[in-house]
C-alpha cells in the first residue's frame, strides 16, 4: 500500500499543453501512472500528445472519471485552478505551481475549506509512491519499492533524501512535498497522519526548514501520537536572521523559526535529527537497526 | 520587496489612515522648502532607509525652524546610516522626511502578516509601543494582542473593537481605531502585502490617531499585477549582485566566506551551506538556480559568484529534476571557456541525464574536481578554498 496515489489514480494534468505539463505528463505516463487528459481552456476538443483536452475540469472529470489533477498552470492562474478542481470533485490536487500571490491562496484555502479535497503544495514537487505512479515532479528513476516515507517542505531535498535510501537499499512507500510556501494545503502533521496510518510505511524521513512553526508543531505532535521512527534534517542551520532564503517562508524573523529551534524539538520528541543532509539515508538504516 | 517610511505612508493614506503632513526631499535646499510649507514650531528630519533602528543611529532628528531642517538634512543625505538592522557598514542615506512635529500622548504598536500557523492574516497589538516588539513578546508577552482573522470574511468590527479595548482605548478613539483597522485590512489585501507595521501608532494630546511610522513590505510574487508599486523599488538599498541575479531570475544572497555555491531549489542550497560549514568552510553565498534554469541563466550565475572577490573556490551541487544535468554541465563549460573561472570547481550532480552530464564535463577537457556524494563535496570544496589563493 502506498499513501496518497495507487492503481486506481486516474489523472488531469491543468496546464498539460504547456511546455511544463507536457514533459511532466508523458514522465508521469511512462512511470505508469493513468493520465486521463488535461485542462486548457480554450483549448477544449484538441488532443495534445494523444490526450484529450477540455475547457474545464468539469468537463474533464465528467469524460474522464478523474479522481485526481497535478497544475502547471502560470502563478497568475494556478490558484484559480485549485478552486475549479475542488469544484469538480477531484479528491487530490497536486500544484507544483510556484509564485503564487499569497492573497490568492488565502482564497483558494477558503474555498477548500469543508471539501472532500486533498490538496498538496502549492509551489512543491509532488507526490510519487513507487511502483504506482506519480502526480508531479520528482524523477522517478531515482526511486525504489520499499517501506519508508518521506515528507519534505524542499523540492531537491526531497530527490537527496529518496536518492540516499535507494543507495543504502531502503525503498519507499511514498514521497510527499509538501511545499515551503507559507500557505499550503498539507501539513507536516497531515503526511505524518497518512503514514502512521499506512501498515506499509516503516519509518519517515522529515525535513523542514528554517521558518514558521511548522517543524515545532509537528514535533509536538510525533512525540505524542507517532510510533513509528523518524529521521528529521532542517535546512538552513547556517542562514542568517533576517534574509528570506527563497522559498517565501524561509526566513528567520525576530529570533523565531531558527534551525536549532526546530532541531532541538525534533530531537525532544524522539526524532534521530541529522546534522548533516548527507546522513538522512544512513541515518534511517541505524534506527532501523539494519 | 521592501519600500521606504514615506512611500509606505503615501500607501496607507490612499487607504484612510491617518498619517502625519509629510514630504519627501532629496537635497537640504529641497527640505528647508517643505519644513517652511509645513508650518508650526517643530519638524521632524527622517532618514530613509531600508532598516530599523534609525533614531538610536541618529537618523531621526527634531528642527525648530526650517533653517535647522535644512541642516539637519544637510547632514543627513550622504551619511552613512549605522543601526542594529544595518549591519556594520550602514547605508548610505539618500533621502530624508520632513514631516510636522507632533504632541505625542501614548505609542501603540499595531501589524498584520499572515500567520503561518493558522494560515490566515492575523494582527498584532500592543499598548507597549515605540519600542521593539520582539522585545517586548520576549519580556511581557502579555501586553502583546494577537487576533487571527478569518479567511473568509476579512476583518469584522467586533473584531476592530476587541483590539481597541484589549490595548485601552476608548470612546471617540476606539471608533477611530476601529476604523483604522478596517483601512489596514483593506489596504493589506489589495496591495498585496507580506507586512504592515506601525510602530509606534500614536494617540496625539489633541485625541488624534496616526502612523508616526509606518514599514510595509509586499509580496514579490504579486507585484506583476502592481506596476505602481513595483516603481517605488529603491536599488540603492540592495546589494547590486543581488539586484543583477534578480534580473536573470536567480534567488542571490551574499554572505561572508570564500566558498561560492551554485544549487537548484531553496533547500538544497540551504543544506550546501549548512554541509559547507560542517565542513570546515564558510560558504560565500545563497544560490538557486532555480527548477528551470537553461544554460545562458548558468552562465549569469557564475558571473555573479565570480564577481564576489572573496570566492576561492566554487561548488555546484545539483540535484537534477526538471534541470537536467547535460544542460547544466554545457552551461557550467561555456561559462568557463567565456569567463575564464581563476578558481577551483568542484561539481556534484545527480539526477535527470546525469550520465551525458557527467560524460560532457569529462570530455571538455576544462579542470572539473567532481564528487559522488554531498558530503564528499563538501569536503573537496573546503580544502581547495583553504589552500587557494586570494584573488
Amino acid at each position: 500500500m502506498a499513501v496518497l496515489l495507487d492503481k486506481n489514480t486516474r489523472l488531469i494534468v491543468q496546464g498539460l499543453t504547456g511546455r511544463e505539463g507536457t514533459f511532466h505528463a508523458k514522465q508521469a505516463q511512462a512511470y505508469g501512472t493513468n493520465v486521463v487528459g488535461g485542462v486548457t481552456p480554450g483549448k477544449g476538443g484538441t488532443t495534445h500528445e494523444g490526450w484529450p483536452i477540455y475547457n474545464t475540469m468539469q468537463e474533464a472529470v465528467e469524460k474522464t472519471g478523474a479522481n485526481a489533477s497535478v497544475i502547471f498552470v502560470p502563478p497568475p492562474f494556478a490558484a484559480d485552478a485549485i478552486m475549479e478542481s475542488a469544484d469538480a470533485g477531484i479528491a487530490l490536487i497536486v500544484c507544483i505551481t510556484e509564485g503564487i500571490p499569497v492573497v490568492d491562496m488565502l482564497k483558494a484555502m477558503t474555498f477548500l475549506e469543508g471539501k472532500a479535497t486533498r490538496l498538496i503544495g502549492p509551489n512543491c514537487p509532488g507526490i510519487i509512491s513507487p511502483g504506482k505512479g506519480k502526480a508531479g515532479i520528482i524523477p522517478h528513476n531515482i526511486v525504489r519499492e520499499g517501506r519508508i516515507g518521506i515528507v519534505s517542505k524542499s523540492g531537491t531535498l526531497t530527490y537527496e533524501a529518496i536518492h540516499q535510501l535507494t543507495r543504502v537499499g531502503m525503498g519507499q512507500t511514498t514521497c510527499i512535498g509538501i511545499g515551503g510556501d507559507p500557505l499550503i494545503g498539507t501539513s507536516f502533521i497531515d503526511a505524518l497522519t497518512l503514514f502512521q496510518a499506512d501498515p506499509d510505511t516503516e519509518a519517515v524521513i522529515m525535513i523542514g526548514e528554517i521558518g514558521g512553526s511548522a517543524e515545532e508543531d509537528a514535533a509536538a505532535w510525533i512525540k505524542k501520537n507517532f510510533r513509528k521512527p523518524v529521521v528529521g534534517f532542517i535546512a538552513g542551520q547556517t542562514a542568517p536572521p533576517g534574509r528570506r532564503m527563497g522559498h517565501a517562508g524561509a526566513i528567520i524573523a525576530g529570533g523565531k523559526g531558527t534551525a536549532n529551534e526546530k532541531m532541538a524539538a525534533l530531537a525532544n520528541a524522539g526524532v534521530r535529527v541529522v546534522k548533516s543532509p548527507a546522513d538522512m539515508g544512513t541515518a534511517l538504516k541505524d534506527v532501523l537497526g539494519r | 520587496m521592501k519600500i521606504h517610511e514615506y512611500q509606505a505612508k503615501a500607501v496607507l493614506a490612499r487607504f484612510g489612515v491617518p498619517v502625519p503632513r509629510g514630504e519627501v526631499a532629496f537635497s537640504a535646499a529641497e527640505a528647508g522648502e517643505i519644513a517652511r510649507r509645513l508650518g508650526g514650531p517643530v519638524s521632524v528630519v527622517k532618514a530613509q532607509i531600508h532598516a530599523g533602528g534609525r533614531g538610536k543611529g541618529g537618523g531621526v532628528k527634531l528642527a525648530k525652524s526650517a533653517q535647522e531642517a535644512e541642516q539637519l538634512a544637510a547632514q543627513m543625505i550622504g551619511m552613512t546610516l549605522v543601526t542594529h538592522q544595518t549591519g556594520p557598514e550602514g547605508r548610505k542615506v539618500g533621502r530624508v522626511l520632513i514631516e510636522e512635529g507632533l504632541q505625542i500622548d501614548r505609542e501603540l504598536y499595531l501589524s498584520i502578516l499572515i500567520d503561518r500557523a493558522s494560515q490566515a492574516p492575523v494582527i498584532i497589538a500592543s499598548a507597549a509601543g515605540g519600542m521593539d516588539i520582539e522585545e517586548v513578546a520576549a519580556s511581557t508577552p502579555e501586553k502583546i494582542i494577537k487576533e487571527t482573522i478569518e479567511r473568509g470574511t476579512g476583518i469584522v468590527p467586533f473584531e476592530a473593537r476587541k483590539i481597541a479595548f484589549a490595548i485601552g482605548l476608548d470612546g471617540a478613539l476606539a471608533n477611530k481605531m476601529v476604523k483604522l483597522l478596517d483601512s489596514i485590512y483593506r489596504a493589506f489585501i489589495a496591495t498585496d502585502a507580506s507586512m504592515i507595521e506601525i510602530n509606534p501608532l500614536i494617540v496625539t494630546k489633541g485625541g488624534d490617531l496616526l502612523a508616526l511610522d509606518a514599514k510595509v513590505t509586499f509580496d514579490d510574487n504579486a507585484l506583476y499585477r502592481h506596476p505602481d508599486l513595483k516603481d517605488l523599488r529603491d536599488l540603492t538599498e540592495e546589494d547590486p549582485l543581488e539586484v543583477e541575479a534578480s534580473k536573470f531570475s536567480l534567488n542571490y544572497i551574499r554572505l561572508d566566506g570564500n566558498i561560492g555555491c551554485m544549487v537548484n531549489g531553496a533547500g538544497l542550497a540551504m543544506a550546501t551551506m549548512d554541509i559547507i560549514k560542517l565542513a570546515g568552510g564558510e560558504p560565500a553565498n545563497f544560490l538557486d538556480v532555480g527548477g528551470g534554469a537553461n544554460a545562458e541563466q548558468i552562465k549569469n550565475a557564475f558571473r555573479i559568484l565570480m564577481a564576489d572577490k572573496n570566492v576561492k573556490a566554487v561548488l555546484i551541487n545539483i540535484f537534477g529534476g526538471i534541470l537536467r544535468c547535460d544542460v547544466l554541465a554545457s552551461g557550467v563549460i561555456a561559462a568557463v571557456k567565456e569567463l575564464g573561472v581563476p578558481v577551483p570547481i568542484v561539481i556534484r550532480m545527480e539526477g535527470t541525464n546525469v550520465e551525458e552530464g557527467k560524460r560532457m564535463l569529462k570530455e571538455s577537457g576544462l579542470n572539473f574536481a567532481t564528487a559522488d556524494s554531498m558530503g564528499e563535496a563538501a569536503q573537496q570544496v573546503v580544502a581547495l578554498a583553504s589552500a587557494g589563493v586570494n584573488r
